[in-house]
C-alpha cells in the first residue's frame, strides 16, 4: 500500500501562532507539505463546529495554534479554545475512538522552530494512524486506497448530530417556534421568529 | 456564471525566485483561472512592486473586478500594501482576500509537486473565502494627546524629551526613586571616553523641569486597556514618604539616620540610611524612605529624621497613589540589568569579594564612586597589580540560556583596560575574550588604542576562577598558544552581559507584547518596524528590546518618539472594523456571551431583550460567535460562512483521488 498522505487543517490565531509559522517560513525551516492553515484573529474564535465539519469533510487531522497561557492577544481567547478542545476531544473519542487527531499547541510568535517540529510530529502521529474512518467502529480495516477510506455519503449519518450538539447544547425550548434544529447548525440565521419573543 | 456572482481577479506573485523556486507560479496561475467566479488570473514577478500593483487596479478598473485574491507572502507582511491599492482603485479593501504562499508553502516546503499542490489548495480556500466577502468601513477613534514613556533610563529621558519638545504631555514613568537608570552608574563611555554623569545629568534635569513632562518615580504600570490612541495606564506610585517639591536634598535627616543598608546604586559597594538618595545627582533631588527598613516614627522606635528635617519635608503618613492616565500611545524603555554571575559558580563571583562584575568596576572607577575612582580590591584595599578581564560571562553561552551577544561587553571592559590602565599604568591587564566585536564608529580603532597602551589580549574562555597562596587563579585554555595555563592575579574583572530588566515577563503579559527568544520585548518587524511592536501605539526604545550601546539606544528612542509624535499629530485613529455583530432577530438572551467577553463589549438591552454588541469595546476576537447556541452572532470579515467555505475548498480534494480531481476545463480566461 502506498504511503497514507494525510490531509491536515490547521487553524492559527493571528498573533501568535500565525506569526509562528511565518517565522518559520522567514527562517527556511522545512516541515510537510500536508497542513493548510486557516487564519483566525484568537484561538477563541475556533467554533467546535469548524472542527466537527473539516472531519466531516475528510480531514485527518486538525492542528490548533494558540498563544501560550497569559499570553492571548484577547485576554483570554486561548483558555476558552483549550476547554473547548478538551471537551471536543472526548467526543471524538467516542466518534472514531481516536481523540489525538485534534491537538492543540501554544505557538508564540517568536517560535518558528516549535511550529515546525510539533508539525511534523504532528503530521508523523496522523501518518501512523491511518485515514480517519468515522463510520467504522474498529480502526482500519478496508484494502481500499486510503483516499477512498472516508467517504463523505457514510460519515455523514453519524456526524451531524453531534455537530449540532457540540458547543451548542440548545437550550433552544424558550425560543418559541424553532422550525429544525437544522437550522441553527446550518448557521443561516435568516428565519424570523414568528412573534416576538 | 449567476449574474450577481463575484468577478474574483487572482494575482500570483513569484516574489523573485521566492516563490517561483518552489511553486509553479504559472501552473498555479492557470489553475486559478479555473476556479468558480475568477474572472482573471495572472502571474506577475513582483505584486507588491508599483507595476503589480497597477496590474490590479487596472483590472479592477477594466473588467469591473469586485472581489481581488493575491497569493504571494503573508497577509502579516503585505495585506495592508494590497488593501491600499484596491481602495485607490475604488473597491472596499475588505474585499480583498491575501493567500500566503511564501512562509507557509514555498519557503518551508522542498518538493516542487507538493509545494504546487499545496499553492492550489490554499488558492482555491482564498477563492472560496473572496467570493464570500463583504464590504466594511473603517472607523476612525480621536487620539489622546498624551504619551507614557515606562522607564526613565537615557532611552526613556530621550523619547520624553523629544516627544515633550513636540508638544504633547508626557508620564514619565520610573520604578526607582530617581530617573537615570543605568548610565548613571557609568563613569566613562566608549569610545570617545565622555564623562558618563557629565552628559547625562544634563537630560535628567532637562526632562524633570519640562513643562509638558510630568515625572512618576517609584512607580510601576499595573494594568493596561483600551488601544491606539486611547489607552488607559493603571500605574501604582509607591509612598516616597517626603515631599518632593519640599525637599532639598540637604541630607539632614540621613546623617542621624541610624541605620545601614547596602547602597543599590553602588552596587553593594556602600551603605545608605534607611532614609536616602540614592546618589548625589538624583531626579528628583529629594530624599527617600525605605518604609521597610525604616524603624519608624514613634520617639522610642526612632523618628530622628523627622526632627532633623527643619523644612518638615518627612511625611509617614503619605500613601501608595493608584492612578489612571489617559494616553494616546506607550512608550516601553525598562532596558535592562546585568546578568547575575552567581549564575556559573566556576568563577567565585560571591565567593571571593577581588571577582568582580563590570559595572562594579565601573564603580570603583566612578570619581563619584565609594572609592572615589580609586581602584582597590575589596578584600584588603590595596592596589591590584594584576587585572583579569574575563569576556562574554553569561552572553554566547546556550548553558545558561543566553545565546545571544550583548554588543556592548567587548567595547565596556576594552574601556574599562584603558581606565585602569590609564589611571595605573604599571598594572598587568590581561583580557581572556573568545572573540572582539568592535563594530561601531570609532570602536576598532579605539580597541587598537588600548592594545597599545599594553592591555593583553589572550583567546580563550576561563574554566575556572580559584584562590591559591592568596592569589587568585584563572585557569584557561588559550586557544592561540593551544594550551591551557594558570594565570595567577589580584583581582578578576567579570564582563557580564546584559539580560532584560526585572519584571519584563510581567510588563509584557500586561501590555501582552511578545517577547523574542532571548526575553527582550518582540519589535514588529526585525528590520524595518524596529521600534514598533505586534500592538499598535506601543513602541520600543533601548535596551528594552535588546541589548545596544548609548548611540542605539538614543537613537531607537528618538525613532520611538517620533513614531508616536506622529501617531498624536494625526489625531485620528483607524479603529478595525472587525467586530462582532448580533442578528436581535435570532439572539435568544442566553447572556452565554456576555460572561465570556474579556471587553464587556456585549451587554444586555432590556427595551429589546436581546444582547448588544458595543463596537468600541469589541475587539473582534471572535470568542462569542464561536459559543453562541443561537449562532446569533456574526464576527465581521471571520464569518463561519466564511471559514466554512475555506474548508469546504480546502478539503474538496480529500475525499477523492489526489491529482483526478483537478479538474482541467479551461474557460476563456485572460492570461498575463
Amino acid at each position: 500500500m502506498a504511503e497514507f498522505n494525510p490531509t491536515i487543517i490547521g487553524f492559527a490565531c493571528n498573533w501568535c501562532c500565525y506569526a509562528g509559522a511565518d517565522l518559520a517560513g522567514t527562517s527556511r525551516m522545512k516541515y510537510p507539505p500536508n497542513l493548510r492553515l486557516i487564519r483566525v484573529m484568537c484561538s477563541g474564535r475556533i467554533d467546535p463546529q469548524f472542527i466537527l465539519k473539516a472531519f466531516k469533510e475528510g480531514a485527518d487531522g486538525i492542528f490548533i495554534g494558540g498563544c501560550h497561557p497569559g499570553d492571548c492577544h484577547y485576554v483570554s481567547g486561548n483558555y476558552k479554545a483549550e476547554k473547548r478542545i478538551d471537551l471536543l476531544k472526548g467526543l471524538l473519542a467516542g466518534l472514531s475512538n481516536e481523540p489525538e487527531r485534534l491537538e492543540l499547541h501554544w505557538v508564540s510568535a517568536t517560535e518558528g522552530q516549535i511550529f515546525a517540529n510539533e508539525v511534523t510530529s504532528f503530521t508523523e502521529r496522523i501518518r501512523k494512524l491511518g485515514p480517519l474512518a468515522l463510520d467504522a467502529p474498529a480502526p482500519v480495516q478496508q484494502d481500499a486506497p486510503p483516499e477512498k477510506q472516508t467517504p463523505v455519503p457514510a460519515a455523514e449519518p453519524v456526524v451531524p448530530p453531534p455537530a449540532e450538539d457540540s458547543g451548542r447544547k440548545p437550550d433552544l425550548t424558550h425560543l418559541k417556534a424553532v422550525p429544525e434544529a437544522g437550522q441553527f447548525a446550518s448557521r443561516i440565521p435568516q428565519f424570523k421568529i414568528p412573534d416576538g419573543a | 456564471m449567476a449574474k450577481n456572482a463575484p468577478k474574483i481577479g487572482v494575482y500570483i506573485c513569484h516574489c523573485g525566485i521566492n516563490i517561483a523556486q518552489t511553486v509553479d507560479v504559472k501552473a498555479v496561475a492557470e489553475y486559478a483561472a479555473t476556479l468558480p467566479n475568477v474572472v482573471v488570473a495572472r502571474d506577475y514577478m513582483y505584486m507588491c512592486s508599483d507595476p503589480g500593483q497597477d496590474l490590479i487596479k487596472k483590472d479592477i478598473k477594466e473588467i469591473g473586478l469586485t472581489r481581488v485574491v493575491v497569493a504571494a507572502c503573508s497577509p502579516r507582511m503585505h495585506e495592508p500594501t494590497f488593501r491600499g491599492a484596491v481602495f485607490g482603485a475604488g473597491m472596499n479593501p475588505y474585499l480583498y482576500e491575501m493567500c500566503n504562499i511564501r512562509e507557509q508553502c514555498s519557503w518551508v516546503h522542498v518538493d516542487k509537486a507538493e509545494a504546487t499542490a499545496k499553492a492550489k489548495d490554499l488558492i482555491r480556500s482564498a477563492v472560496a473565502r473572496a467570493s464570500l466577502l463583504e464590504p466594511l468601513e473603517d472607523r476612525y477613534a480621536d487620539v489622546t494627546k498624551a504619551v507614557m514613556v515606562v522607564g526613565a533610563g537615557i532611552a526613556g529621558i530621550q523619547a520624553a524629551l523629544d516627544i515633550a519638545e513636540a508638544g504633547h504631555k508626557v508620564y514619565l514613568v520610573e520604578r526607582e526613586p530617581s530617573i537615570g537608570g543605568h548610565m548613571a552608574q557609568l563613569d566613562k563611555t566608549f569610545p570617545t571616553l565622555d564623562c558618563s554623569a557629565c552628559i547625562l545629568t544634563p537630560k535628567m534635569v532637562d526632562v524633570s523641569r519640562h513643562p509638558n513632562v510630568e515625572l512618576l518615580t517609584l512607580s510601576t504600570v499595573k494594568k493596561v486597556s483600551g488601544f491606539v490612541g486611547n489607552f488607559t495606564v493603571t500605574v501604582h506610585q509607591k509612598a516616597r514618604y517626603v515631599d518632593v517639591k519640599q525637599c532639598t536634598a540637604c541630607g539632614d535627616c540621613a546623617k542621624v539616620c541610624p541605620q545601614r543598608f547596602p547602597n543599590e546604586f553602588d552596587l553593594g559597594l556602600a551603605t545608605r540610611s534607611a532614609i536616602y538618595q540614592p546618589f548625589p545627582q538624583a531626579v528628583p533631588a529629594a530624599y527617600c524612605r525605605n518604609d521597610q527598613q525604616c524603624l519608624g516614627s514613634l520617639p522610642l522606635a526612632c523618628g530622628k529624621c523627622l526632627q532633623a528635617c527643619e523644612k518638615k519635608c518627612i511625611d509617614f503618613d503619605q500613601k501608595d497613589i493608584v492612578r489612571d492616565y489617559e494616553v494616546g500611545a506607550i512608550v516601553i524603555a525598562t532596558g535592562t540589568d546585568v546578568f547575575d554571575a552567581t549564575t556559573l559558580p566556576e568563577f567565585g563571583y560571591g565567593k571571593y569579594p577581588d571577582v568582580l562584575t563590570s559595572l562594579e568596576f565601573e564603580r570603583l572607577c566612578s570619581a563619584g564612586g565609594p572609592t572615589q575612582g580609586h581602584i582597590v580590591r575589596i578584600s584588603d584595599g590595596e592596589e591590584p597589580k594584576d587585572v583579569v578581564f574575563i569576556h562574554c560571562v553569561g552572553s554566547r553561552d546556550k548553558a545558561v540560556g543566553n545565546e545571544y551577544c550583548s554588543r556592548v561587553c567587548c567595547m565596556f571592559i576594552i574601556k574599562q583596560a584603558h581606565l585602569l590602565k590609564d589611571k595605573m599604568p604599571d598594572t598587568n591587564v590581561t583580557s581572556y575574550y573568545m572573540d572582539i566585536r568592535a563594530y561601531g564608529k570609532g570602536f576598532e580603532e579605539f580597541y587598537d588604542r588600548v592594545r597599545e597602551e599594553g592591555v593583553r589580549f589572550k583567546r580563550g574562555k576561563p574554566s575556572e576562577i580559584f584562590r591559591r597562596k592568596g592569589k587568585l587563579v584563572v585557569r584557561v585554555d588559550d586557544t592561540l598558544l593551544g594550551k591551557v595555563i594558570e594565570h595567577e592575579t589580584d583581582m578578576v574583572v567579570l564582563g557580564v552581559g546584559l539580560v532584560p530588566s526585572e519584571g519584563y515577563r510581567e510588563l509584557a503579559q500586561t501590555l501582552k507584547l511578545s517577547l523574542s527568544s532571548d526575553r527582550f520585548f518582540l519589535e514588529a518587524h526585525p528590520k524595518l518596524r524596529p521600534v514598533d511592536t505586534n500592538i499598535d501605539g506601543v513602541y520600543l526604545a533601548g535596551c528594552a528590546q535588546g541589548p545596544k550601546d548609548i548611540p542605539d539606544t538614543v537613537a531607537q528612542a528618538k525613532g520611538a518618539a517620533s513614531s508616536a509624535i506622529a501617531l498624536l499629530n494625526r489625531g485620528k485613529v483607524k479603529v478595525d472594523p472587525i467586530v462582532a455583530d448580533i442578528n436581535e432577530d435570532v439572539c435568544s438572551s442566553c447572556h452565554i456571551c456576555e460572561a465570556l467577553c474579556p471587553y464587556q463589549a456585549l451587554i444586555y438591552d432590556e427595551h429589546k431583550h436581546t444582547m448588544t454588541v458595543n463596537q468600541i469595546l469589541c475587539k473582534g476576537c471572535g470568542v462569542c460567535p464561536s459559543a453562541c447556541p443561537s449562532a446569533a452572532i456574526t464576527l465581521k470579515h471571520f464569518t463561519s460562512a466564511q471559514i466554512d467555505a475555506q474548508l469546504e475548498a480546502l478539503l474538496e480534494r480529500a475525499g477523492s483521488s489526489e491529482e483526478g480531481a483537478m479538474q482541467e476545463p479551461v474557460k476563456e480566461k485572460v492570461e498575463a
